[in-house]
């Protein structure tokens, strides 16, 4: 095999330091959910909607829900974080936000190798990405 | 039969029986839950069993756990499709994450073939997600039914192309330089890959990126053939990649989805640890098992939910 050829099946920098912040967001995501999760149902933190009572939410659809648990969409979780069930949205939002960081850490890397038009793809899906998390987008029933 | 093909077929029998015929069974006695004030923790752990049973399936039959996971969780359990949807659509997410890292190490999943994929996908699954919120639940429901009993179809007809034949790169893929390396492990043999067709390619993922949206699928079922069979991208490298992409078209859905308020963390941590245990499992369980069988099997449990779903939607 010649070294052009073992170069090339190697993965690109810039892949691998997208799988290196992939891995490690997802992993530290993991945890957070997983330890977060365990204070909320071993009572370690007190719920805003009682363990008991979550059952008679979910059959609702997301309108009624809000509505009736007295619960603002968005990002107002943030504010309710002291609570046992709202704690779980901070490994949740780490899960759904490290694509948005693997994405922004790529495009120096991109522009040093002048590869402009995926710096460009690159840019534009931070965007995308950001407009989604940012909770600008939202609809409704 | 021998013994031990009717063992297999006794022990997936079961697990079928489990994955169809028991929630339902909870579904009804859900009612019951809510007044006779079953612990909190019954339907977590129902869920947790349930989803368990899937991430085994969906290793063995080749599908991901989201496309499993959203029409049996609305068909027979109690929770509303919204909630189901947002909760499907972190399955799926953290099962690419899960796997994403690895996939781009090997270099099995292209970053050159995902990104300018991605960016349209995750567009138009924001898109999806939009519209999937704001139509009636019924029609939702209907479209769904309508849509897994399309994946089921497909599932039976599409073929698979190891390494696809593909004379030439079009124009958009040599200017993206859209091309790869890979050395096929089982015979040793360097393939040097690159794609044809990209901008219909391009133009389906639009679509793709819209059901994903809409309905909290992943989108793996239709990544792979569009990837292999219709821009020519060896199979290996269409599966990793298509995996990958799920990571960032199914973000996208997710944030619109937890922006509305879609996510409830009683049904996402038991689903995704449920999932997650089932797929460690059913990895171990695909070296000894009959992926035909059970690839038959899946195809007959999404069905039974697809028609669920659309008898639902429709009132029935």
């Amino acid at each position: 095999m010649d070294e052009k050829t073992n170069t090339l099946l190697k993965a690109s920098p810039e892949q691998l330091l997208y799988a290196k912040i992939l891995e490690k967001g997802m992993y530290f995501g993991l945890l957070i959910l997983f330890i977060t999760f365990g204070l909320y149902t071993f009572g370690i933190l007190d719920p805003y909607i009682p363990l008991d009572k979550v059952s008679e939410y979910w059959s609702y659809n997301v309108h009624e829900y809000l509505g009736h648990a007295e619960i603002k969409a968005g990002w107002a979780w943030l504010g309710m974080v002291k609570y046992g069930d709202f704690i779980n949205f901070i490994g949740i939002a780490m899960l759904a936000g490290v694509t948005i960081f693997c994405y922004a850490a790529i495009i120096p890397t991109l522009l040093k190798n002048k590869d402009t038009v995926y710096a460009i793809i690159a840019v534009l899906e931070v965007i995308i990405l950001g407009a989604a998390a940012s909770g600008l987008l939202a609809v409704g029933h | 039969m021998r013994i031990k093909d009717k063992l297999w077929a006794m022990m997936f029998i079961g697990l079928f029986s489990l994955t169809v015929l028991v929630p339902p069974a909870f579904a009804e006695a859900s009612a019951e839950a809510a007044v006779s004030g079953h612990a909190w923790w019954f339907w977590p752990i129902i869920l947790f069993i349930v989803t368990f049973i899937m991430g085994i399936l969906a290793v063995l039959g080749g599908v991901g756990g989201g496309v499993l996971y959203v029409p049996i969780i609305s068909g027979f359990f109690p929770f509303h499709l919204d909630f189901v949807r947002g909760t499907g659509l972190l399955v799926a997410l953290s099962g690419a994450l899960a796997a994403g890292p690895g996939l781009l190490k090997m270099n099995l999943a292209s970053l050159r073939l995902a990104i300018p994929v991605a960016l349209i996908a995750s567009t138009c699954a924001i898109i999806g997600a939009m519209i999937g919120l704001a139509l009636p639940t019924n029609i939702v429901q209907i479209a769904l039914g309508a849509t897994i009993i399309g994946i089921c179809i497909l599932m039976l007809t599409a073929k698979k192309s190891t390494v696809p034949d593909v004379p030439q790169a079009d124009r958009l893929s040599s200017a993206l330089r859209i091309c790869g390396v890979y050395q096929e492990a089982s015979t040793g043999e360097i393939i040097d890959w690159k794609v044809h067709r990209t901008p219909l390619g391009l133009a389906l993922f639009v679509l793709i990126g819209v059901m994903a949206g809409m309905f909290g699928l992943g989108a793996g079922w239709a990544n792979v053939p569009v990837l292999n069979l219709l821009m020519g991208a060896p199979l290996k490298i269409s599966v990793a990649t298509s995996k990958f992409l799920l990571s960032i078209t199914d973000t996208s859905a997710a944030w619109i989805y937890m922006n509305k308020g879609c996510v409830i963390p009683m049904m996402v941590v038991p689903s995704l640890v449920g999932i997650m245990f089932g797929s460690f499992v059913g990895v171990r369980l695909l070296k000894i098992a009959k992926p035909t069988f059970i690839r038959w099997m899946v195809i007959a449990i999404l069905a039974f939910a697809g028609i669920k779903a659309l008898s639902k939607g429709l009132g029935f």
